[in-house]
């Protein structure tokens, strides 16, 4: 309560003098222009009254989302389940300078292990990292780590493949339309399988692809799905983090393949199958090996299929038998480790051979494509 | 009845009683929104207050924040005062950021003190060179300058987006969009060992700068006196056209500088994510501040302090990101609407004309 009073008390003051300054005075101080350099403050009050672990998490879009992340929220609360760990996120937190002060903000309530979940997080974590080197720290999508910083992703190109195996099977247009967000190599690598996919089923399909520049923005996404219907394609799919999409191929009785998390809901009609996210039993993993002491950091991890942390949502009912055998049969093999995707001869746009015959493409590789595969029309610009 | 009249005479403290009890309100509001939501308002406050001012790192956010409100708001203030209307502030601001890392990447072996005064002249000429183009067009074909900059904003960031994700695009970022890290003489570096860094002082100066520049030359005399209209301007003999064309590069230079200290002192690098619409908040907190310097200055550190402070609300409580954006609308709109009563009162009818 007390706290409160000198809260308005001082902002009492604050107003007065702006104020103050408002009927046109001359500002001949300028003391009131609070004190340069504060110094770093030494920790807050520890708190020791529950020994449970303190996981955060940060979150790039709102939780409520559907997409990107509520699934990692999906996460968070698959770790809630263990029982002793005590978890808070904040989310919404835009990439850059506002991302450091929040991660910051968590590093300085004393957490024992924070995932900081966009790319943009990453020069903010390694930053923070350094500054708080008892904690440790995930950071998702990036290819930064340090002594307490890890970085991890999934291989969600798996899962890319198998919807585009189930696309291109249902194609009658041959044209596969995908509303993509930025011409990063995450996005590019997913676009790639999901023509490698499509064409395994019908050598005959071309995926054309628009980029929005945007994660979340629902109705610009709507509108490129649009713009991808207009020119003939008849399954829409996605690297957005809003449901818009779907619901365009929907009204327009098309099909479509949803991205992060099941999104049969938002289009039963037109929903073939989602690339998701399952990211519960990594974090659960990532937390008892910090229980453990056994986490370490200046780790790259990149979990596929066989560690569970992608999957393919059902296949909606519109998708003949054969077809799904097909695909849960390519699934297997994944789930078993025998990931054989960007095997050679894969060619580029221009028909040269970019993969060569018995070569597989390197995880550097694929970590940095920024090339489109023969059968994708559209440029990585 | 109720009856609205025009206030003959300023209001005493009118001002103050109108700020003080608009920010009450909206804080009371937010209370009960808090307590709505099943938790418990004053110990939500205290945590917005902890978040806000009540900590030295939470003071240090907010200062760091308002910086590149403060040069972008002060920009925007200096030409609405003449009645330019100038929403560009955020595509000057992406401009600043383009010419400021032209340099750093240019030069990157040059010493902090050759580099960073470069990177601010740089950061001020493109940011100011962007805000000319609107000035231009008005004044020779008559282009609504509201319309132009707001659209020269979407061609900013498409520039700032094809730099970083072709030519400027670091080799070792895997494909990602991001210049390569500043040399260390091309980031500003913190006061003292805190991350508050000199941008601030800077800020400072050029806060001092532009107040005596408007109260004691001729040239932001006229600045003001042209505030009145063309009209009134060309009756007074004052250039009107270079004056436009003046205040809008002197403008777009300011946000062209905030541009500069958040990518240098912050980021370090440029990359997408700088653009995080300063220039949009900039135009509130120019208005919340009536457009005099130092109410800028108060304006932009309580609206930083108290986006700052939210964001702690959030992590403690667990409260949805929406609802810091919620009160936030809340306090500037409670405040903007407020003054109504500074220029109007409301007077009892008399119940015999009734």
């Amino acid at each position: 309560m007390k706290r409160v009073m000198k809260m308005f008390v001082v902002m009492a003051a604050m107003v007065m003098m702006l104020t103050l300054f408002a009927c046109g005075e001359a500002p001949q101080e300028k003391k009131a222009e609070p004190e340069a350099a504060p110094k770093v403050e030494e920790k807050a009050e520890a708190t020791t009254e529950n020994e449970k672990m303190k996981v955060g998490f940060v979150y790039v879009s709102p939780v409520g989302d559907a997409g990107y992340s509520y699934s990692h929220d999906l996460g968070r609360q698959a770790v809630v389940e263990l029982g002793y760990v005590d978890t808070k996120y904040v989310e919404s937190v835009p990439e850059g300078a506002d991302s450091e002060r929040v991660i910051r903000n968590m590093a300085r309530k004393d957490f024992d292990l924070i995932f900081t979940t966009s790319f943009g997080y990453m020069d903010p974590t390694i930053k923070v990292g350094k500054e708080f080197p008892e904690i440790a720290f995930m950071h998702c999508s990036g290819f930064k780590k340090s002594e307490n910083v890890s970085n991890y992703f999934g291989r969600i190109y798996q899962s890319r493949y198998l919807t585009g195996m189930v696309a291109g099977a249902m194609s009658k247009t041959n044209k596969l339309g995908y509303v993509a967000a930025f011409p990063i190599p995450e996005v590019i690598r997913g676009i790639n399988a999901y023509t490698l996919g499509a064409r395994m089923m019908n050598p005959e399909v071309e995926v054309r692809v628009v980029w929005t520049k945007t994660w979340y923005d629902p109705a610009l996404e709507k509108d490129a799905a649009k713009s991808l219907l207009d020119a003939g394609c008849d399954v829409i799919a996605q690297h957005q983090d809003s449901p818009a999409p779907q619901e365009a191929a929907q009204e327009a009785g098309v099909y479509s393949v949803g991205y992060n998390s099941d999104m049969s809901s938002f289009a039963p009609k037109a929903h073939l199958t989602s690339a998701v996210w399952n990211w519960g039993p990594a974090y659960v993993k990532t937390v008892e090996a910090v229980k453990n002491g056994t986490w370490q950091g200046n780790q790259s991890m990149w979990w596929s299929m066989a560690d569970g942390v992608v999957d393919i949502a059902p296949m909606g009912p519109m998708v003949p038998e054969d077809v799904k055998t097909k695909v849960l049969a390519a699934k297997a093999e994944l789930v078993a480790g025998n990931d054989t995707i960007f095997a050679g001869p894969i060619k580029n746009q221009k028909g040269e051979v970019a993969i060569p015959e018995g070569t597989t493409a390197a995880d550097g590789d694929l970590l940095g494509m920024t090339w489109f595969v023969e059968g994708v029309v559209g440029t990585t610009e | 009845m109720l009856k609205v009249r025009k206030r003959e005479e300023p209001w005493k403290w009118g001002a103050l009683v109108v700020f003080l009890g608009a920010l009450l309100f909206s804080l009371v509001v937010s209370a009960l929104l808090l307590a709505w939501q099943g938790k418990d308002p004053v110990h939500g406050m205290d945590i917005l207050w902890q978040g806000s001012f009540g900590n030295l790192w939470a003071l240090e956010g907010a200062l760091l924040k308002a910086i590149p409100l403060f040069l972008c708001s002060l920009g925007v203030a200096v030409a609405f005062r003449m009645q330019i209307w100038n929403i560009g502030a955020e595509g000057q601001f992406a401009l600043g950021a383009i010419g400021a890392t032209w340099v750093a990447l240019g030069f990157p072996n040059l010493p902090g003190y050759l580099l960073l005064p470069m990177m601010f002249i740089m950061a001020f000429i493109l940011g100011g060179l962007w805000a000319v183009i609107p000035a231009l067009l008005k004044m020779k074909l008559r282009v609504n300058e509201i319309i132009s900059t707001l659209m020269l904003n979407y061609i900013a960031i498409l520039l700032l987006d094809y730099l970083v994700f072709g030519v400027w695009k670091d080799p070792t970022s895997f494909g990602f969009p991001m210049t390569p890290e500043f040399t260390s003489g091309a980031v500003i570096s913190g006061i003292g060992g805190s991350r508050v860094h000199w941008g601030l002082l800077f800020c400072m100066i050029v806060g001092i700068g532009l107040w005596a520049f408007m109260s004691f030359t001729r040239l932001g005399y006229e600045l003001k006196a042209s505030g009145q209209g063309a009209r009134v301007a060309k009756y007074a003999k004052i250039r009107y056209g270079f004056l436009v064309v003046f205040v809008m590069a002197l403008s777009g230079g300011f946000a062209g500088w905030a541009g500069c200290i958040e990518t240098s002192a912050v980021l370090n690098r440029l990359q997408p994510s700088l653009m995080v619409g300063y220039g949009y908040t900039a135009i509130v907190v120019a208005w919340l501040a009536r457009l005099e310097p130092l109410n800028i200055a108060f304006a932009s550190f309580l609206l930083a302090a108290l986006r700052v402070g939210v964001e702690n609300m959030q992590l403690e409580l667990q409260i949805p990101a929406a609802f810091g954006v919620i009160m936030e609308g809340m306090i500037l709109l409670m405040v903007l609407a407020g003054q109504f009563f500074i220029l109007y009162k409301l007077e009892r009818k008399k119940s015999s004309q009734g």
